[in-house]
């Protein structure tokens, strides 16, 4: 007991400084590919390469006059960003890293926590995190950022059916709801077991799984919440210093997350082609397998930042007549194909 | 009517076809463009290490010159700060000691002589102006400062340094020197 208490607690660790990391260089990625999309150069004075930019970002933002405005509700103001940070990080404990590694005959799971609701779990943490958004938003008694705060709670709940429905076509032929055996299901592909990925399967979930989690990330083209140009800044306009810096974290630890579920459902999670034609040992493979889940969230993350300065951004009626109009019906159509070609392959 | 420019469009108000109405072809297309930047020529100059080329006769920061012994050329004529459109110039004259022969090249020179580099709209009338050849713009330009009196250049700053020699061959230019010769005007006496 006290063994899987202490694996556990260093995993949680790791697991929590990995995000963090990852989220701080994300910041650092997204403006190097930014540059290099717009043909400039990006940050590359401190450190070689600008590698310690995130550090000095992260400084400059402790360093930050903190200013709570007078008229705004001082416990919600506060507790907005923390909401945002809490929910953001949660979603990573249900997420399979890698496969088990044997250690002295003893198995150790690289998932912090095997829910057998995992996929409701991410829902549920994901919805949660609108109301950091809405909570700042609300609190800081500007009409931009309520504003920006009733932008995200719509679109929120626009986005959030289609991506619903779009995975329960997933689960439907799955027949789990747990992440780890989603990913166990799709191990080995392209190989001697012949074995494809889910994205195969599900093409056009994917589409639509995708498209919802940029909304869901509050990324461009779907940064309605925030866009610049209309409310300067929306929920964050009066947020400044750290709680400034929380928020625009819990967007980077957000795509993270979306990028390891998205990895996870549609692209074989921690499996990765000819896994098992190597004849390497058990422990090899699972760390082989963790670097390719982290490959595959990275090129999501890159993915992420590519439509970014790719796409302009939504108009708030395009992107209403795109959620309900467009993605919900297209994922009920999906879902009763799928649940019929299953039925029928099942009979 | 006839149009002014062979350029105008007639505006339509057509239905976007399915294939557009999709938005993912375009979306592919958009992010193939983007892409493709990302492998391209950067534009940036990194600007302290690398210097883009200036033009032979750029106008930068100011150099007072001195003549070949190390004697400063400036007599505070003045002429510069007349014609100086930005009233960016101001000098005091002072009279050449004895014993200071090899400072001031003759009797009258500037014992302050200050340029504002905020007000300085780096025109080069001033070298135009200059009878001595004293006072040339250069390819050196005026580095950022955090005060405004910081851009008050003195002689300190201007005045160029014995052993530190400042070119400005370039900025003479065949047109220059021709009007240096015409020994009919005052200016070249």
């Amino acid at each position: 007991m006290i063994d899987f208490l202490i694996y556990k607690s260093i995993l949680v660790l790791i697991i929590f400084t990995i995000t963090l990391v990852v989220a701080m260089y994300a910041t650092y990625g997204e403006r190097k590919v930014a540059a290099f999309l717009q043909d400039r150069i990006g940050p590359n004075r401190a450190g070689p390469f600008g590698i310690l930019q995130p550090l000095a970002d992260g400084l400059k933002f402790f360093m930050k006059e903190e200013i709570i405005p007078n008229v705004s509700n001082k416990f919600l103001f506060i507790f907005g960003p923390c909401l945002a940070m809490i929910t953001a990080m949660m979603a990573g404990v249900l997420v399979p890293w890698g496969d088990t590694l044997v250690i002295g005959g003893k198995e150790f799971s690289l998932q912090i926590s095997d829910l057998n609701i995992g996929v409701l779990y991410f829902f549920g943490v994901g919805s949660i995190g609108v109301y950091g958004i809405m909570i700042g938003g609300w609190a800081s008694n500007n009409k931009f950022s309520l504003l920006s705060a009733i932008r995200a709670s719509a679109q929120m709940i626009s986005y959030e059916l289609a991506m619903g429905i779009s995975i329960i076509a997933l689960i439907a032929v799955t027949g789990t709801l747990s992440l780890k055996e989603i990913s166990a299901m799709q191990a080995g592909g392209v190989g001697s077991d012949w074995n494809m990925w889910n994205i195969v399967y599900h093409p056009l979930g994917f589409l639509i799984f995708i498209v919802c989690a940029f909304a869901e990330c509050n990324r461009a083209p779907f940064d309605l919440a925030e866009c610049e140009t209309e409310l300067i800044g929306g929920y964050h306009t009066e947020y400044s210093s750290m709680k400034l810096g929380f928020y625009l974290f819990a967007e980077y630890i957000n795509m993270f997350v979306s990028s390891a579920i998205i990895s996870t459902l549609y692209f074989g999670g921690y499996n990765f082609p000819f896994m098992n034609d190597l004849g390497l040992d058990h422990n090899t493979i699972t760390i082989l397998g963790t670097v390719f889940l982290f490959a595959k969230i990275f090129f999501f993350i890159f993915f992420f930042m590519w439509v970014r300065w790719t796409l302009p951004r939504f108009r708030y009626d395009q992107l209403m007549n795109l959620g309900w109009k467009v993605l919900l019906p297209l994922s009920i159509a999906n879902l009763l194909v799928t649940a019929g070609i299953a039925l029928w392959l099942d009979k | 009517m006839q149009a002014l420019t062979n350029r105008s469009k007639v505006v339509s108000n057509k239905q976007m076809t399915f294939a557009e109405k999709m938005y993912l072809p375009a979306i592919l297309g958009g992010i193939s463009i983007t892409i493709r930047h990302l492998f391209k020529k950067k534009a940036t100059v990194s600007y302290p290490e690398v210097k883009r080329e200036f033009s032979q006769v750029y106008r930068g920061q100011h150099v007072l010159k001195r003549d070949d012994k190390g004697a400063e050329r400036c007599t505070a004529c003045g002429l510069c700060a007349v014609s100086c459109p930005a009233e960016a110039i101001t000098m005091t004259s002072a009279e050449r000691k004895k014993g200071e022969e090899n400072l001031y090249r003759e009797e009258k020179y500037a014992s302050t002589y200050e340029i504002n580099m905020l007000r300085c709209i780096f025109c080069g009338l001033c070298e135009e102006a200059c009878p001595k050849e004293a006072i040339f713009l250069t390819d050196r330009m005026v580095p950022t400062d955090f005060t405004r009196n910081e851009f008050v250049y003195g002689k300190d700053k201007l005045v160029e340094k014995t052993d530190d020699r400042v070119d400005v061959t370039k900025r003479q230019t065949k047109a220059v020197l021709d009007f240096k010769k015409i020994k009919q005007l005052s200016h070249n006496r």
